[in-house]
């Protein structure tokens, strides 16, 4: 919503909900959150139906509270755990058919562009593993090949969580869970090393663990979304429900992982460089 | 100056019926294109099907010049139709099409259209669902689209092809319809065969979309209120779920009534009628009521009386004017070009109890053939003896 649309008439603002009072006199529209804001300002998100202790949903929250214009951002969802927490936020969010995130997000931009080719619209998917890696992989490569310019995030727990815990390109190979019950025959799909090869501007993989890092990348891949082409960033939201995961025990594990085998990989190519370098000394002048 | 700048703006009832128009002699495909032309329309997005690719390859030459400002060729069909979805949330003017096995392919997401609230038109060049593959004109698909939600006309010939099209435009962004709307012809026999087409200039075209006059926000972040998930998903198991589902799709279906009266505004009604009196009818769609056309008049020349009802819009289908129609019908026949006897079946649906008529259970023909008249004209004949 552009800034001038959240406000409600002169004299209205009181019989507005307490909610809505927050969200404009409080919430992150029109500036730069930073991630020592988080506690001092109203959320696009804070109520979700998502499992207690769900690493998903932590990584959720941090990435809406990164959006560098959430007032001018859509999000696209789809069938999955994490549009339980999206489609709560105060940000428009599009949720279609299980596997149409790219596609449709590819319409959103294009139509956003036409109807408001001077500002810049932030279309951002965020689906899970399994809809993006496997119902969803031909639209997710496509958008790539094309260079459309939006970002895609990707809630990699490894698992189809929202359907029970079946075996996702995502898994990794000789994991026991439903549908590959002798262990995954396959190793996890090498997402990065595709988006390489198709050209993406900005690639980045995470963990939750480092929520200055989590607002540092989700902001990049946004901004260059803009100009330069696609981005792509792939976050380990580990599933604590059906990898067993105590919810007090869900950062540690994270941070195991990261150390262990997911890492922190940020790949940019040299335009998106040389532009995050133009816009960062633009705003410092 | 570039051709589409110099385009002017008119109303939908100057372009319709006033507007002087000219002559063509010119396929189906160009028809059609003819009518994006004259559209106003923002974005098409196309993946190639024979016999559909013709029109959409000639949409993008229009691209190529100007007349649309985005334009491309998708990966399959889910893709650009998931991408039109997209597209038609922001606001702008979307076109789509395909035939039979892209349908298909797509149908998850044109069913969801409806839903979703989506207005955008989608052309359908009918053609036979595999296996075995082939590419041959046959409008099974059409039985998969009656109950997708989407506003649904059946084109005759090239003419039709042109105003329908121009004319579902408009249909489909009326705010109390908010549809997509479809238009069907059957594949080969219309596209790729010339007829006579009545056209405005080219010089005129239709206003652009007017988004915020429809049923539901834009996803735009320019329309409050803020706290927006135009497609919630609904899926708690309890009777608010339930109730808002029932809810949204009686309000689908109640929008596609609502559409009858642009249908009858802009088309002239949701079908046509040749010699009403008569007691033995064809009820067709499509390029069967051409076909029907010329076996009348072979059994007027016999000294048969026999009528026609041309159906126009499948969905809304014409339950009133239909009965009305078929009152003092006797005898009734179907042609169709589909092994399962769609139309037939809408036709006996919507008769029972309000006809004495016997309603034969076809002609059909399928897999790719064109009806011969004498065919229609042995079963009419065959109607007249009072036997099947
Ligand atoms: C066309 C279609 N196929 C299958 C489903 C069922 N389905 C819903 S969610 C889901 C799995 C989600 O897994 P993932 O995308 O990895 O997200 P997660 O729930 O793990 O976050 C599946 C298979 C569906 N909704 N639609
Ligand atoms: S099932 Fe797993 S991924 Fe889904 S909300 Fe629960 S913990 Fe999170």
């Amino acid at each position: 919503m552009a800034l001038r649309t959240l406000n409600v008439a002169p004299g209205f603002m009181r019989f507005m909900p307490k909610e809505y009072q927050d969200l404009v006199e409080k919430g992150p529209f029109g500036r730069q959150i930073k991630v020592t804001d988080l506690g001092t300002f109203k959320e696009v998100l804070e109520e979700h139906p998502m499992c207690e202790g769900c690493a998903m949903a932590f990584f959720i929250r941090l990435s809406l509270a990164a959006l560098p214009n959430p007032e001018h951002t859509v999000m696209v969802g789809t069938a999955g755990c994490g549009r339980l927490a999206i489609s709560q936020a105060a940000i428009p969010f599009v949720y279609g058919n299980y596997c149409d995130t790219n596609g449709v997000a590819t319409g959103l931009k294009r139509g956003l562009q036409i109807r408001f080719p001077g500002q810049h619209k932030d279309v951002v998917v965020m689906a899970g593993d399994g809809g993006l890696s496997d119902i969803g992989f031909s639209q997710v490569m496509h958008s790539w090949f094309r260079k459309e310019k939006f970002t895609t995030i990707m809630l990699d727990n490894e698992v189809y969580g929202n359907t029970g815990g079946q075996e996702s390109g995502m898994t990794r190979k000789g994991e026991v869970v439903k549908m590959a019950p002798l262990g995954k025959q396959f190793e996890k799909i090498d997402m990065l090393g595709l988006a390489q090869t198709s050209g993406v501007a900005y690639i980045a993989r995470l963990t939750p663990t480092n929520p200055s890092r989590v607002f540092s990348t989700i902001r990049k891949a946004v901004l260059i979304a803009r100009e330069v082409g696609p981005t792509y960033v792939q976050a380990y939201t580990s599933c604590n429900i059906e990898y067993s995961i105590a919810p007090e025990k869900v950062l540690d594990d994270a941070r195991q992982v990261e150390k262990e085998r997911y890492g922190f990989v940020e790949i940019m190519s040299d335009e998106a460089k040389a532009y995050l370098e133009r816009i960062d000394a633009e705003s410092k002048a | 100056m570039e051709k589409h700048a110099k385009q002017r703006v008119v109303s939908p009832e100057y372009m319709f019926f006033e507007a002087p128009r000219t002559r063509h002699f010119i396929t189906g495909s160009e028809a059609a294109s003819e009518a994006v032309r004259r559209a106003n329309l923002d974005i098409a997005i196309a993946y190639p099907i024979t016999p559909q690719s013709e029109t959409m390859q000639r949409v993008g030459d229009l691209f190529g010049e100007g007349f649309l400002k985005d334009y491309y060729r998708a990966e399959d069909e889910i893709g650009a139709f998931s991408a039109i979805s997209g597209a038609s949330r922001t606001g702008v003017r979307c076109l789509t099409a395909s035939s039979g096995p892209g349908l298909m392919r797509g149908l998850e997401v044109i069913a969801s259209w409806p839903g979703h609230r989506l207005p955008l038109v989608f052309l359908i060049m009918c053609r036979v669902i595999n296996a075995p593959l082939s590419i041959q004109p046959d409008n099974l698909e059409l039985a998969y689209m009656l109950n997708t939600g989407s506003v649904l006309f059946h084109a005759e010939n090239q003419q039709d092809f042109f105003d329908y099209t121009l004319a579902s435009f408009i249909i489909s962004e009326k705010c109390e319809v908010t549809l997509p709307v479809s238009v069907a012809v059957d594949g080969f026999f219309v596209t790729h065969a010339r007829g006579w087409v009545e056209m405005p200039s080219a010089e005129l075209k239709l206003p652009g979309r007017d988004c915020y006059n429809e049923a539901v926000p834009m996803i735009d972040n320019e329309n409050p209120p803020i706290r927006i998930a135009r497609d919630a998903p609904i899926q708690k198991s309890n009777f608010i779920s339930y109730q808002m589902h029932a809810a949204w799709q009686q309000e689908i279906h109640a929008a596609q009534e609502r559409s009858r009266r642009w249908i009858t505004r802009y088309m002239g009604g949701l079908l046509e009628i040749t010699n009403p009196d008569a007691e033995t009818i064809i009820i067709a769609s499509g390029s069967a009521v051409s076909q029907s056309r010329e076996a009348l008049r072979q059994a007027q020349d016999m000294g048969h009386q026999v009528g026609l009802i041309k159906i126009k819009s499948l969905r809304p289908f014409p339950v009133q004017e239909l009965r009305q129609a078929c009152q003092h019908a006797k005898r009734i026949i179907v042609p169709e070009f589909n092994c399962v006897g769609w139309l037939n079946r809408e036709v006996r649906a919507t008769l029972y109890g309000h006809t004495e008529a016997e309603i034969a259970d076809g002609p059909r023909v399928y897999g790719g053939i064109t009806m011969p008249t004498e065919m229609i004209l042995e079963w009419l004949l065959d109607a007249e003896k009072g036997g099947q």
